[in-house]
């Protein structure tokens, strides 16, 4: 066990004017941990995908990632912190700015994060393709000329140039075909296995979240309701 | 069986000389429900477009599509065939209320009056299942909920009674619970309308519970094509097999079956079969010539070595050894 977790979220409620759509929920997520959020759509999930990395701020409660309560910081003080906690969304090609190369898309964080150097940057971002089961000729276009899935694990590969300590995963899986979500799913667990990876993992499907998480959070009307 | 709505013949759709859709042959039979499966990125969605006759910008096309025997697609698009896409919002203009956006679509192919043609387009948001759809119908896209939006759409694309209703990842967008509700809408009204339904689907219990025959693609190929049920309790191409067994009820522990490798991308193909350097049958042959489909089992399959895959077929597969970070 380690000795503070890695996500520790207390009392968070997120409000969208009058409307409470997250209701003080608390949980804790360890490093090496995948917790699976469920629930019916609206319950509330991916405002708190959002307003972990504070891309919603939150109306109350606590939000420490590594031990440091993320809503009292300004947004200078999270974007260094930005870069550790980087969110998978379920819409393939949301994820991708239309107008850049799918390269360019996977080398920015490298660069945005001073880690590129012209000699191994495009190996680095070649690489990132293929583990995600990307031919690295795919670099070269831009996302429309892409299948669905295809774009969606270039948004997978993007993520993890960016080294995080914590994935959101918002539905990251559903626009795949059953064997490249189940070598995203691999992929996922090997780098959890590697590098400790924390995963907060919205998804749908029962028997992925069942084959997948190590627990198990059910939401309703912005709540928790007890296990 | 029934008679054949539309036929594919031979398509091939590439860009800049390179093909995505490589000389894909298959008929639609009336009132059917046909799934089509496959990898991400294998050609389902440039194939369902292409039934509408909607390819992308840039891409040339050739082959027949023939629906009722004529080829002129884009003139039969919302009329005797229709689309449901997988992102609802991309259907629906969002400065037009649902209700205006249904009447336009039935007037722009029935002659009826504006009245008659709003009392349509609320009757079929009515029978989607949209509450107190005489008031809904006054309201905008953004105004529904994801469900309701998807709903909606389904609406649009039945509301002329089509033959053929092509749907690419209808439900992708939405929450399990959803899901299921969308695709009973879905199916439902398929059979109230007596259209045949594409269902471009990576969901294997969607085509379970649905389909009755199935489409397999991989790398712009057919790779099987067969009743549903057959297809998938018992393949005959080494590819619906992985496709099978990657599904998380054979896990081994945390690992799921995930071949290695990836689809050549278009343009990189090998020589022989598309699926060898990932095929555990892969020999001889197999790295020399492209298979192509043929009679198997009151099915079609495409595979040099079809009678070597085992049952059950998931018994091809190795699980993938950890990759080095
Ligand atoms: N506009 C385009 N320009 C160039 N290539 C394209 C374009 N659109 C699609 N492709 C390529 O054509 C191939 C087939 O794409 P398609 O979208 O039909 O795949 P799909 O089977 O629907 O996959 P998915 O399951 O991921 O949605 C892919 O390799 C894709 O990269
Ligand atoms: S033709 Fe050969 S390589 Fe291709 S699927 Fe069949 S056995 Fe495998
Ligand atoms: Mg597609």
């Amino acid at each position: 066990m380690s000795p503070s977790p890695l996500l520790d979220v207390r009392e968070l409620v997120v409000r969208y004017g009058d409307f409470t759509a997250v209701d003080r929920v608390s949980f804790t997520l360890d490093a090496g941990e995948t917790l699976a959020l469920n629930g019916p759509s609206g319950c509330g999930k991916s405002s708190i995908a959002l307003a972990i990395p504070q891309l919603r701020r939150p109306h109350s409660g606590e939000v420490l990632f590594e031990g440091r309560d993320l809503t009292e910081l300004s947004e200078r003080e999270l974007r260094p912190l930005r870069p550790r906690m980087q969110l998978v969304f379920q819409d393939p090609y949301g994820s991708l700015s239309p107008r850049h190369r799918i390269r360019d898309a996977v080398a920015e964080p490298l660069k945005v994060q001073g880690r590129w150097n012209s000699a191994d940057g495009p190996l680095r971002v070649a690489a990132l393709l293929e583990r995600v089961g990307l031919d690295p000729s795919y670099g070269d276009r831009l996302p429309h000329e892409l299948s669905g899935g295809q774009c969606q694990r270039a948004g997978i590969a993007r993520a993890l140039a960016s080294e995080p300590r914590l994935l959101i995963l918002d539905e990251p899986v559903s626009a795949l075909d059953p064997s490249v979500r189940a070598g995203v799913l691999n992929l996922l667990a090997d780098l959890q296995d590697d590098l400790g990876l924390g995963y907060l993992f919205i998804c749908h499907d029962p028997a992925v979240v069942r084959h997948f998480a190590h627990r198990v959070l059910e939401m309703r009307d912005g709540r928790l309701s007890a296990p | 069986m029934s008679d054949v709505v539309l036929s594919v013949r031979d398509l091939r759709i590439a860009f800049d000389g390179v093909a995505a859709v490589r000389g894909l042959s298959f008929d639609v039979y009336e009132r059917e429900v046909l799934a089509v499966v496959g990898e991400s990125g294998a050609g389902k969605s440039l194939t369902a477009r292409a039934l509408l006759g909607m390819v992308p910008r840039g891409a040339t096309t050739s082959g027949q599509i023939r629906l009722r025997g004529s080829d002129d697609l884009a003139a039969l698009r919302g009329r005797r065939i229709a689309l449901v896409p997988q992102d609802a919002l991309s259907a629906l203009s969002p400065v037009h209320a649902v209700g205006d956006q249904l009447a336009a679509a039935v007037r722009s192919v029935q002659r009826v009056s504006r009245r008659q043609a709003r009392a349509l387009a609320v009757a079929a948001l009515d029978r989607v299942g949209i509450p107190d759809a005489g008031r809904r119908a006054r309201a905008y896209p953004h105004e529904f909920s994801g469900g309701m939006r998807q709903r909606a759409v389904i609406a649009m694309a039945m509301v002329n009674e089509p033959d053929v209703v092509v749907a690419d990842e209808p439900t992708t967008a939405l929450d399990t619970e959803r899901q299921e509700q969308v695709l009973r809408v879905l199916a439902e009204q398929r059979e109230a309308v007596g259209a045949a339904l594409v269902l471009v689907t990576h969901d294997m219990d969607a085509v379970r519970a649905h389909a009755d025959r199935a489409l397999v693609l991989y790398a712009g190929r057919l790779s099987e094509l067969g009743p549903a049920p057959d297809v998938l309790e018992r393949p005959r191409a080494p590819y619906t097999a992985s496709l099978l067994a990657s599904l998380p009820r054979y896990a081994r522990g945390r690992r799921l079956l995930a071949l290695p490798g990836s689809p050549p991308a278009p343009g990189a193909l090998p020589a022989g079969c598309a699926f060898a350097a990932r095929c555990p049958l892969a020999a001889g042959r197999c790295h020399t010539e492209e298979p192509e489909p043929a009679d198997v089992d009151g099915r079609l399959v495409a595979c040099h070595r079809t009678d070597d895959v085992p049952h059950p077929a998931t018994d091809l597969f190795d699980f993938q050894e950890k990759q080095p970070a």
